[in-house]
Parts: C-alpha cells; sequence; structure tokens
C-alpha cells in the first residue's frame, strides 16, 4: 500500500493559559490514503477543530504543537514560515464554519476567490477571472457572482463561495470544519451532495469535522469519534454506526432518532453531562464518569486504542473491548 | 437566484466606478445634511482659498523685518492699510494672507507624518502581539505620557525652524494617540474569521495586514486625521509665539509673538493680535467640526449620542 496522503503521529497540542496548560489534543495518530474521507465526530469541546487546524499549524501563537504531521510526504512540523504558506491551500485547503464570518463583508467574492491564486501564483496571468468564474460554476453559482458582496448572498451560497475558494488552489486534501453546521435541512444537503460529487470527480481526500453522526455516514469512507481530546473509536464509517464498541459512540448515535420509528423520538437516549474540562481530566478513562457501563477498574485503567476482534480495520479505547474484556 | 432580463454588460471597472461614484455621492449628502460640518468645509474652504490667493491679495515684501522702512508702528486699520501695521510698520493683513500658508501648510504636512506613524505603530503592534508589539506598545505610552511643548521646544531647538523640520517635530510628538486608536480597531479586526481564512489561505502578516486590515481601520485613520489638524496648527503656533518659528516666513503664531515682543497688548493695537488670534480659532473649530461630521459619517454609532 501506498504511503497515505495525510500521516499523523502522536499529536498534541497544547493551550497555554493564565490558568495553566490546557490540553486540548492528547495523542491522535490518524491516517487518510489519497481520495479517502475521514469522518471525526464528537460533542462541542473535544478537540475535534483544534486538531484539525494543527494539521496546518493554524494554531493561535504561542500554542504548543509536538507529534509528526507527514502531508503529503513532507514534515509540516519542521516546515520553515515560507515553506508552510507555501503548503497552506495547494496541500490542503480549510471550508471553515460559518461561512458568514470567514468572507471579508468590504470585497467582492471574486476577489477573495482570486486571493489564494494571486497568493500562490497557481493561475496564468490573464486567465485569472475565467478561473474565478469556473470555480463557481463548479459549485453551481452564475459566473457573475464574482461582482457581488457576501451579504449579497445566501447562507448556502456563501458556503458554496467556500467550496469554490478551497479549490481554487486545486489541493491534495480538504479540511472540512462543520462545513453545514449553520445551514437548513435542505441546503445542507445540497452542499454536502456538491462535495461529494466533488470529491469524487478530483479524487480528493477529505478530513470531515462534525458533531452530526447522521451528516457522517452519507459523506465519509471511515470514522474516527473523538473524546476529550484523543480518539477513542475508528472505523468503516458503515460498520461503525451499525455497532459501535465504544459506548461514548453508542450514546451519540443514539442521540440521533430512527426516522420511522416514532418511540425513539420519544425516549431519547443522550448522554447525561458535559465532555470534562480539558485543564481537569477524570483519571483513568476519561469518560468513565459519564459511562454508562462504567467498572471499578475504570477510574484507574489507562485504556488505549486496540484492535477489535482480530479486525485490523476497526480500533476502540475502552476496557469492554479485546484483551481488556 | 437566477434573473432573466440580462443587464446591460458592464466591465469590472465601470461597476467599480459606478460604485465609487454612488458611495461619494452618498457621502456628500451626509456631509451636506451635517449643518456644523458642512460650515466647517465652508470656512475651510475660505482659509485655502485665502492662502492659494495671497499673492494676489498682499505683496510678499511687506514681510520684510527691516525697521528702517520708515512706517509708523501701530498704524490702525486704514484704507492703505486694511489691517493696520505691526509693532515695526508692516502691513498686519499680508502677514495674515502668508501667515495662512505657513500655518496651514505645517499644520497638515504634521498631520501627514502623524498619521503615518501612528498608523504603522498601531496596526504593527495591534497585529504582531508577541514581544514587538509589547515593545511598540510601551514606546507608545511613553510618547503618550510625555508633555509635549518641552519635548517640542527641545527638538525644535536642535533640528532648526524651518517649516518642514518644524512640521516633522510636531508630527513626531503627536501620533501616539493615533496609534492606540489604530490599535485597537487592529485587535477587533485581527480576530474577524476572514484574517484566519487569509491565514488558512497561506497569506504571510504584510498580506493581511494590506488586504483585510488596513481597509478595516482606513475610514477611522481619516476621520483621526481630521481631528489631528487642528491639534497640529495650534502647536504650531504655540511653537512660532514662542519664537521656534522661521522668521522668513511668518506663521500666524509668529505674528503673536512679534505682537506680544512689541507690546502690541498694552498699547490697544487690537489689529495687531485679533486678526491672526481669530483665523487660528477659526481654522481649528472648522477642521474640528469637519472632523467630527466626518467620524460620524464613517462610524454611524456615533451618531446616537
Amino acid at each position: 500500500m501506498n504511503a497515505p496522503l495525510l500521516d499523523v503521529r502522536d499529536l498534541h497540542v497544547t493551550y497555554h493559559s493564565a490558568q495553566g496548560p490546557v490540553p486540548a489534543v492528547r495523542g491522535v495518530s490518524l491516517q487518510i490514503a489519497a481520495g479517502e474521507t475521514l469522518g471525526i465526530a464528537g460533542e462541542s469541546g473535544c478537540g475535534k477543530s483544534t486538531m484539525a487546524m494543527s494539521l496546518l499549524k493554524l494554531v493561535a501563537p504561542g500554542t504548543t504543537v509536538t507529534g509528526t504531521v507527514l502531508l503529503d510526504g513532507d514534515d509540516v512540523a519542521t516546515m520553515k514560515p515560507g515553506a508552510l504558506r507555501a503548503a497552506r491551500w495547494t496541500k490542503a485547503s480549510v471550508i471553515f464554519q460559518g461561512a458568514q464570518h470567514v468572507l471579508n463583508p468590504v470585497r467582492k467574492i471574486g476577489q477573495q476567490i482570486d486571493e489564494a491564486i494571486i497568493l500562490h501564483k497557481t493561475g496564468k496571468p490573464g486567465s485569472k477571472h475565467t478561473r474565478v468564474g469556473d470555480l463557481l460554476a463548479l459549485v453551481g453559482l452564475p459566473r457573475r457572482r464574482a461582482d457581488d458582496y457576501p451579504h449579497e448572498l445566501s447562507g448556502g451560497q456563501k458556503q458554496r463561495v467556500m467550496i469554490a475558494m478551497a479549490l481554487a488552489c486545486d489541493p491534495l486534501l480538504i479540511i472540512a470544519d462543520e462545513p453545514t453546521t449553520a445551514l437548513d435541512v435542505m441546503v445542507q444537503a445540497q452542499v454536502l451532495r456538491l462535495l461529494e460529487v466533488i470529491k469524487r470527480e478530483r479524487g480528493l481526500s477529505m478530513l470531515f469535522i462534525t458533531h452530526d453522526l447522521s451528516v457522517l455516514s452519507s459523506v465519509a469512507d471511515r470514522l474516527a469519534v473523538m473524546y476529550a481530546g484523543r480518539i477513542v473509536e475508528e472505523g468503516p464509517a458503515k460498520e461503525l454506526l451499525r455497532g459501535s464498541n465504544h459506548p461514548y459512540t453508542r450514546a451519540l448515535s443514539g442521540a440521533f432518532p430512527t426516522i420511522g420509528d416514532p418511540a425513539s423520538r420519544f425516549a431519547p437516549k443522550g448522554l447525561i453531562g458535559d465532555p470534562p474540562d480539558p485543564t481537569d481530566l477524570p483519571s483513568g478513562c476519561s469518560f468513565h464518569p459519564r459511562c454508562p457501563v462504567v467498572t471499578d477498574r475504570c477510574s484507574s485503567v489507562h485504556v488505549e486504542l486496540v484492535d477489535v476482534g482480530g479486525d485490523l480495520s476497526r480500533r476502540a479505547a475502552c476496557i469492554h473491548v479485546g484483551s481488556g474484556s | 437566484m437566477t434573473s432573466t432580463t440580462p443587464a446591460p454588460i458592464r466591465s469590472a471597472r465601470q461597476v467599480t466606478w459606478a460604485r465609487r461614484r454612488l458611495a461619494t455621492g452618498r457621502m456628500w449628502k451626509q456631509l451636506r445634511s451635517d449643518r456644523a460640518g458642512f460650515t466647517g468645509l465652508i470656512v475651510l474652504a475660505l482659509f485655502v482659498l485665502m492662502a492659494l490667493a495671497a499673492p494676489l491679495i498682499a505683496d510678499r515684501s511687506e514681510l520684510r523685518d527691516d525697521s528702517s522702512r520708515g512706517q509708523l508702528p501701530f498704524r490702525p486699520p486704514s484704507g492703505a492699510f486694511l489691517l493696520g501695521t505691526d509693532g515695526i510698520g508692516r502691513d498686519v493683513l499680508a502677514q495674515v494672507v502668508w501667515g495662512a500658508r505657513v500655518s496651514l501648510y505645517i499644520g497638515l504636512f504634521a498631520t501627514v507624518v502623524a498619521v503615518v506613524i501612528g498608523s504603522l505603530v498601531g496596526l504593527v503592534s495591534g497585529y504582531l502581539k508577541g514581544r514587538i508589539g509589547a515593545l511598540l506598545l510601551a514606546v507608545d505610552d511613553f510618547f503618550l505620557v510625555i508633555p509635549f511643548l518641552p519635548l517640542a521646544i527641545v527638538l525644535a531647538a536642535i533640528l532648526g525652524r524651518s517649516p518642514n523640520v518644524l512640521a516633522i517635530v510636531i508630527g513626531v510628538t503627536s501620533w501616539a494617540g493615533s496609534a492606540r486608536l489604530v490599535r485597537a480597531q487592529v485587535l477587533t479586526l485581527s480576530e474577524r474569521g476572514y484574517v484566519d481564512r487569509a491565514r488558512a489561505l497561506g497569506g504571510g502578516g504584510r498580506h493581511i495586514v494590506v488586504r483585510h486590515i488596513l481597509p478595516g481601520v482606513a475610514p477611522l485613520i481619516i476621520a483621526n486625521a481630521t481631528l489631528i489638524v487642528p491639534g497640529a496648527i495650534l502647536a504650531e503656533s504655540t511653537l512660532a509665539f514662542l519664537g521656534f518659528g522661521d522668521r522668513q516666513s511668518p506663521s500666524w503664531g509668529r505674528i503673536l509673538g512679534d505682537a506680544q515682543d512689541k507690546s502690541a497688548f498694552t498699547s490697544n493695537a487690537w489689529w495687531n493680535f485679533l486678526p491672526p488670534g481669530l483665523c487660528i480659532v477659526g481654522v481649528v473649530l472648522a477642521f474640528t467640526l469637519l472632523g467630527r461630521a466626518l467620524e460620524k459619517i464613517f462610524n454611524p454609532k456615533l451618531s446616537g449620542r
């Protein structure tokens, strides 16, 4: 098998606040092959976005990032600032959450899509206007929208502009950070379909972050579930959603009602409590205070991701799984 | 989303210019409706006209500092000298008209210097939050608390007294406030999502500041500049009054200084000190009114106050 496009090993991200260090990501390892979509799921505040942004070192100054991030064979961690800037958007681009705030309100759509093309000089001189038009056409917007300001577009159209922008420099990997969160269900479906088509046509890899498992089930090939800065379960999306091994994944998928089963609407299976404070993590398995199947050993045993039942593609971090059971 | 009637095809440039014309027209209308601001603009225009037309109104030779011409000191206004003469027999009107050039020139030049330094320091210290930002902030604080007059006097004494030097001295000592203002705005702008996006795009610091932050602070800088001008003109008048002006090209402050030297105040020669004094007050007031109006146009949140 070829080397994966993205190979992350033992990534730690620690913010430094006035109250002391805040470990937001604690030892994440993951791989994405060319053309593959990895979905990252988890509650708010579990380190999904921090992990994704640190892949391109897009973290606040003063934040500690350790571990290796091999993107297309190059280690992002050791890149010089110039090389890093060159790699951003040409190797991996980002679709941010909330297109509303990510577009500059006083600049035209076309100018903003152009920005990346000009910065990386990937467009031939004189061809840039047709390039912007092509990108807009690709995401299903009329070419003349390039002359509009962001406030003249609807939420879904803005998100389409963000996708066009992400494609401007033909990246290998797209990091989609909750790209459909602020959209209504119909528009969300349209945007997801668009992403799916573009991904397939261009053979792109994608890192898709969301808290909405129903979205991931339709987009992702593989799924990784994060809790308190760690991956607690990983596996092929369909299998993982059908039968999960980690109690947190079960709780997360149980929080969505099953369509066609009215009983599930009236018996919510949500999880009580909030994710732990990263500065004050519980001992042992950090999920144990909220876990429905907690045992005495959970608060003391350090759990690692282990292969599930000899299946190499599925891993989970729980003492009920593998040799721990 | 799709309109059926195609708009007449216009090039991007035409569209841009049409938008700009519209924006300028809107600004002009707003300024017209602001009575105080519009008055300020008219008064200012009159002063600028006077400064430009100085050679038509009065002969420059009247300014020469020679007591040998045998004119009587402190002659009251008459047909020959509309504003009378000063302590050594020079035409006050000529001095006031030519002085407008010097005062306005120094005031505007000093403002440019102050705005350029203040904006640069504000942008850099707001954008770089690390050690450089802290250092620049400390320098800014230093200039903010330093007493203006002694510093300006010392600098003027060392560097000389030509109008350009005086303008630079005033500019260098009065940028601290606008740096603070710009920095505060930069701090809020650099937290916007599109700045993160520009960084993810691979943009460096210069790209982000020039493309995304500067356009956001530019209106603030312009409005602030019109409010720095009156301060600079007052500062120039103060320095000239104290004798740090150029003798060859007297400003309004210089006329007041000379009047003081020749005791025009005790001789009751009101025509010697009243016109230049009123000119200073007029210009300062005009700039302040205009500046307030512009501030309101650029920052509509203020208009409720």
